[in-house]
């Protein structure tokens, strides 16, 4: 099993391949061939990544399955995972065959979209494998174009736009990261991830222009990272990019867009920003923290007043990345644990949700929330997922969402309590926008005529939706395996950070 | 079989919510009923055998293990927890087989919605989740089963979802409550911080030390024991519907009266004062949380009994009751007189779950009609309602024997009676130095319970009918399961007090609360109590006796004068009418706010601030790229795309060939 990671990550690209040169016309047929190799390339990288469990040792901290080749022009390529990096694989690997299903109804231009999809696939896999730098900085900004071309050629009416700005804020963000890998590369003359973390950038002080820039180079570095995070996770003020980016984009590439690109931002803080730049992440642990309970605050009350299902979803998404960035920048065990943990869940729970409104928009053609209501008298099982992930979102114990938010909210009060409390309101904001979206498009008597004769979920949907739902119970019931399998690196990285900050 | 206890309820909800349609619809109500039964008969059984002097748990399955903090799946038997087993299962169980009948015809379904076994899979949820709140052993499952009752109650106000009011009405109950629980979850942390673990037994080992300790906050310095308990206390306010949170529970009347009954009234609501119990071995140490708790438990106790002199929803009448007998028990908890708290909470589950099945059955009876200026002279029509509620109301407002303790060592009378005058006489026996004055409070807060329920019972029972006529005449009681409920619950509400003030207050109390209690030497008002002045004593029942009086002269003898006082004094009454105006306030302070300041942040930071600057930018800085927009709308968007690709990945190997090679 040496290439296991290697299999895990080309297996889609090579569906794509596939898909790409042998598959020809436009007609019934071959789409279904084109969904049906796209589902098979999808689901064997899961059936891989259960394979890594009996290789993988959580008792072992450092990096596993390790392999390390030369690249073109002295490049490496090296990957391994984890127990950072394993919990988000297995969450893409997931994700993936679910969206493909999803996806079943797309009429227009199949065989690219699937390979979009595919493509991404690899793209994302690479990110949360890779222990090279350059490799890393590849697969990051790549992922980029699929995204771009399935928010622009599948998108809503307004798909041009969104991908547009989509493109530029990240485009910005990348730019700034790719001086300062160049810059890290020219000081430690190495593109090992695992070398530098251990490596130490230079972090006194000096002036610039007049100005003392406290932490030096460091804080310098972590900014640069910090611009394409920031805007990839996305934390506010860069996150309007993403409200425009769902609506327009396709159920599919919602999904994917929620669900895990995402979580990339999240695990770029974990795996550069803290261990690599240690006195920077504290010298910008309060400012972290400021934006994070701005982002909780603001983008839940804005949530509270958006007119569409997919923005409020997208907002909500906003505000619970804030508690990711929250429990990241404490930098305690409860609370990383708390950060990843909530990455997952919001991965499964903002995939559901996102699914569900695509169930509807498939048959009503709007996402208007007036538009809407009564609709547990004409979907009773649509209104018992829909309330189920609901609750789920809004961090009902049991469910998955409560147990990042409280390990999050737990670590960060060791740290500071004022800022536990004003991130605390969140709590109450989400079941105020959650459950008030729920009146508007679940409860109530049917008003609007044209909602006589929608359909309860059919046997495909409730096919990618059940799974979703076991996880999410299973995740909040029994939470221990995912945080087992977690807390030797997060161990590792605050121990590394303890040492370093003393 | 603690195990089955708890998890019989979950499986009937799981049974009824789901697999009603492969059987008989009556099969599987019949089936969840009886789980529940066998549950409530499990818990006597335990109440009644279990050994008190030591406390049992077991461990079900590893939850949360995260560094230094561990927390399982667990369950914890001791005199707190049976006493709430028994009073959930067996409320519990009597409300599912009420609702039997209750739930039989609904004006609010058509015929062929099958909104039974969701009604039943929900209460049985409810149960479940209560049952895992009462036996948690730690502050997380204690938070589960607080958020899931909050979730039942939830879907039960909101069970009639066609109607708007129900709707906004459950949103309200979760949204409130989950302001408390924010205070709950700051507690767990706080606890967490000073302890390292959210085991029940560390935090209770450690009070004492840590009451020693400050936190500070932003510039405010606070004992760090204190600012605990306070915290944990603003989350049983929520719950249990104390002063400033207690706008959800009238409005939860929404739901169907057997769910009042059951969360609103008997179990759910009393979750807040048996944290408050739990936390003895804390609250203890902590004097200013204390005199807190009795402050917020008195006043609530008098602000509803105000209120609901003037409502007219038999309902809401009830509701507001409810409010003020938990707000008797925040007293007697606040004063370190946590048994009779306990106490009271177990015989007022009887009778104010008998005081809703009442309600229920007139309701049922009169065609879901529920003002009470509508009814009156049904003594006649509804019999075994009638004196099933005056019953009730007797219960209430504490009709015995007074002096009976000095007499026979016991006192005599109904439940209400024997522990709301055990509550009375500990806050005057009380060391607080406001006693006396807390003391007045809660004897007019007798006067009003008195008067409240009199004019519940008058205006029901009593006088002439002025509703519709049809109404009337088609007012039967023909359902048998609400008819034996009522009896049954009737008899408990008479004897209950007398029967257990044994364990609970008297010469077994000791033993049946060694494990579960903590009461600091200071603490003796448990055995003051009983040597207050005879007048002391006295007071409350003459309290009740005006009370009576009083609403006789106003609703029998002279029936102007309710009309008359409202005249003269108008402002008063709207005052009251509209329940002090806390909806109206709390709607302009917090909805309307939180209203605009989403709309602003949309609206002006993130399209006109943000947006604004990202469009300038690109617009007016690049304006190359806006031409790229021109063309991607042409359909090149491919050739766009790979151009930025291979363009990026060309300056890359660029940079990093010629610098690094």
């Amino acid at each position: 099993m040496d290439y296991l990671l290697s299999l895990i990550i080309f297996f889609p690209s090579f569906g794509a391949l596939i898909l790409g040169i042998f598959l020809r016309g436009e007609n019934l047929e071959s789409n279904n061939n084109a969904k049906l190799l796209t589902l098979v390339s999808t689901i064997a990288p899961l059936i891989f990544s259960i394979f890594i469990f009996p290789n993988f040792n959580s008792n072992v901290t450092g990096f596993q399955l390790v392999e390390e080749y030369q690249w073109l022009m002295g490049l490496t390529y090296k990957v391994g995972i984890d127990g950072i990096s394993l919990p988000l694989i297995l969450l893409t690997t997931i994700t993936m065959p679910i969206v493909i299903i999803s996806s079943w109804k797309i009429e227009k231009n199949v065989k690219e979209y699937m390979i979009c999809f595919l493509i991404l696939e690899t793209l994302i896999l690479g990110v949360f494998c890779s222990l090279d730098l350059v490799l890393f900085y590849l697969f990051f900004e790549s992922g980029l174009i699929p995204m771009f071309l399935i928010i622009g050629i599948w998108g809503g009416n307004n798909r041009v736009y969104a991908a547009f700005k989509f493109f530029l804020y990240t485009l910005l963000g990348s730019i700034l990261m790719l001086f300062a890998v160049i810059y890290m590369w020219t000081v430690s003359g190495t593109t090992d991830i695992t070398k530098l973390m251990f490596f130490d950038f230079n972090s006194s002080d000096f002036e610039l222009l007049g100005f003392n820039i406290s932490g030096g180079i460091q804080s310098i570095l972590w900014m640069a990272f910090f611009a394409s995070f920031a805007v990839k996770l996305p934390m506010w003020p860069f996150h309007t990019w993403l409200p425009d980016a769902h609506v327009q984009a396709p159920t599919g590439g919602s999904v994917v867009l929620a669900a895990i690109l995402l979580k990339m931002g999240g695990y770029g803080f974990l795996r550069f920003s803290l261990p690599m730049f240690p006195d920077a992440s504290l010298i910008f642990q309060n400012f972290i923290f400021s934006i994070s309970v701005i982002a909780i605050i603001y983008t839940s009350l804005v949530a509270l007043m958006q007119k569409d299902i997919k923005k409020l979803i997208a907002y909500s998404s906003v505000a619970h990345m804030g508690f990711v960035t929250l429990g990241i920048f404490s930098m305690n065990q409860q609370s990383i644990d708390g950060a990843i943990f909530q990455m997952i869940s919001h991965g499964i729970i903002s995939a559901a949700l996102f699914l569900l409104v695509g169930v509807i928009y498939d048959r009503m053609h709007t996402r208007d929330i007036d538009f809407y209501g009564g609709l547990v008298s004409l979907m009773p099982k649509y209104a018992l997922f829909f309330i189920f992930f609901t609750m789920a979102n809004v961090g009902l114990p049991g469910t998955s969402g409560f147990v990042g938010e409280f390990l999050v909210l737990l670590g960060t009060f060791q740290v500071s309590k004022l800022v536990t409390i004003s991130a605390s309101l969140g709590i109450v904001l989400s079941a105020c926008y959650g459950l008030w979206l729920s009146r508007r498009i679940i409860f109530g008597n049917v008003t609007n005529n044209r909602l006589f004769g929608i359909t309860d979920l059919n046997r495909i949907e409730k096919l990618y939706l059940i799974p979703l739902i076991v996880l999410t119970l299973f995740l909040g019931i029994l939470p221990y395996p995912v945080l087992e399998i977690t807390s030797n690196s997060v161990d590792l990285l605050v121990s590394h950070l303890t040492q370093n900050l003393k | 079989m603690i195990k089955f206890i708890i998890f019989a309820p979950l499986i009937a909800s799981i049974y009824s919510g789901f697999f009603y349609k492969k059987f008989n619809e009556k099969t599987v109500l019949y089936f969840t009923t009886s789980l529940i039964f066998l549950s409530a008969l499990l818990s006597w059984y335990i109440l009644l055998s279990f050994d008190f002097s030591k406390v049992e748990t077991i461990i079900l399955i590893k939850w949360i293990e995260s560094g230094s903090l561990l927390v399982n799946w667990e369950l914890r038997l001791d005199s707190l927890t049976t006493i709430m087993l028994t009073v959930v299962t067996t409320i519990s169980a009597f409300v599912h087989f009420y609702s039997l009948g209750y739930m039989s015809h609904d004006p609010n379904w058509e015929t062929d919605e099958k909104y039974k076994p969701r009604f039943f899979s929900y209460l049985s949820l409810f149960t479940f989740a209560m049952l895992m709140l009462v036996t948690s052993n730690n502050f997380v499952q204690l938070f589960f089963g607080w958020e899931g009752v909050g979730l039942a109650s939830y879907l039960l106000i909101g069970f009639y979802y066609k109607k708007s009011s129900a709707n906004l009405a459950s949103i309200k109950a979760f949204i409130v409550n989950r302001v408390g629980d924010i205070g709950l979850a700051l507690a767990i942390f706080c606890t967490f911080f000073y302890v390292n673990s959210l085991n029940f037994d560390e935090l209770f080992l450690k009070s004492q030390e840590i009451s020693k300790k400050n936190i500070e906050i932003l510039f405010f310095n606070f004992n760090a024991l204190e600012f605990i308990v306070v915290l944990f206390f603003l989350g049983a306010m929520g719950k249990s519907a104390q002063l400033f949170l207690h706008t959800w529970l009238p409005d939860a009347m929404e739901g169907p009266t057997p769910v009042s009954a059951l969360i609103h009234a008997a179990t759910m609501v009393t979750a807040g004062v048996f944290l408050v119990c739990r936390l003895s071995p804390v609250i203890e140490y902590t004097p200013i949380a204390s005199n807190l708790i009795i402050l917020v438990g008195t006043t609530t106790a008098f602000f509803a009994g105000t209120v609901a002199l003037v409502q007219n929803d038999v309902k809401r009448i009830i509701a507001y009751s409810t409010c003020s007998q938990l707000g008797f028990m925040f007293a007697a908890a606040g004063i370190g007189l946590y048994q009779a708290a306990m106490f009271h909470l177990f015989t007022h589950a009887f009778f104010k779950a008998l005081l809703f099945l009442c309600a229920g059955s007139i309701i049922h009876s009169m065609h879901h009609q529920q003002d009470i200026r509508s009814y009156g002279g049904l003594r006649k029509k509804l019999p075994i309602t009638f004196y099933s509620m005056l019953i009730g109301t007797l219960a209430i407002t504490g009709l015995g024997i007074p002096l009976s303790y000095d007499l026979f060592h016991l006192p005599i009378g109904f439940s209400g009676f024997v522990s709301k005058d055990a509550i009375i006489e500990g806050i005057y026996a009380s060391k607080n130095e406001s006693a006396f004055i807390y003391f007045l409070i809660i004897t007019i807060c007798t006067l009003l319970t008195s008067l409240y329920s009199w004019r519940l019972i008058i205006l029901t029972f009593f006088g002439d009918y002025k509703g519709k006529i049809e109404h009337f005449n088609h007012a039967v009681e023909d359902s048998r399961p609400i008819n034996i409920t009522l009896i049954f619950l009737s008899i408990c509400s008479i004897l209950v007090g007398v029967i257990f003030y044994d364990i609970f207050l008297g010469k077994n109390a000791e033993y049946f609360f060694s494990q579960s209690l903590f009461i600091s030497p200071n603490n003796t008002v448990f055995y003051d109590l009983h040597y207050i002045p005879k007048w002391a004593k006295v007071v409350p029942f003459l309290a009740m006796i005006v009370g009576l009086f009083l609403a006789l002269s106003f609703y029998v003898i002279k029936p102007i004068l309710p009309q008359i006082f409202s005249n003269n004094q108008k402002i008063l009454y709207r005052f009251l009418l509209n329940k002090w105006y806390f909806d109206e306030l709390y709607n302009f302070l917090f909805v309307k706010s939180s209203r605009w300041l989403g709309n602003f942040f949309w609206k002006t930071g993130d399209e006109r601030i943000i947006d604004g600057f990202i469009n300038f930018i690109s617009l007016t800085f690049i304006p190359k790229i806006t031409k790229y927009v021109g063309r991607l709308q042409t359909g090149f968007i491919y050739h766009y795309a790979f151009a930025i690709f291979i363009g990026l990945v060309s300056i890359l190997t660029y940079f990093l060939v010629s610098i690094g090679g």
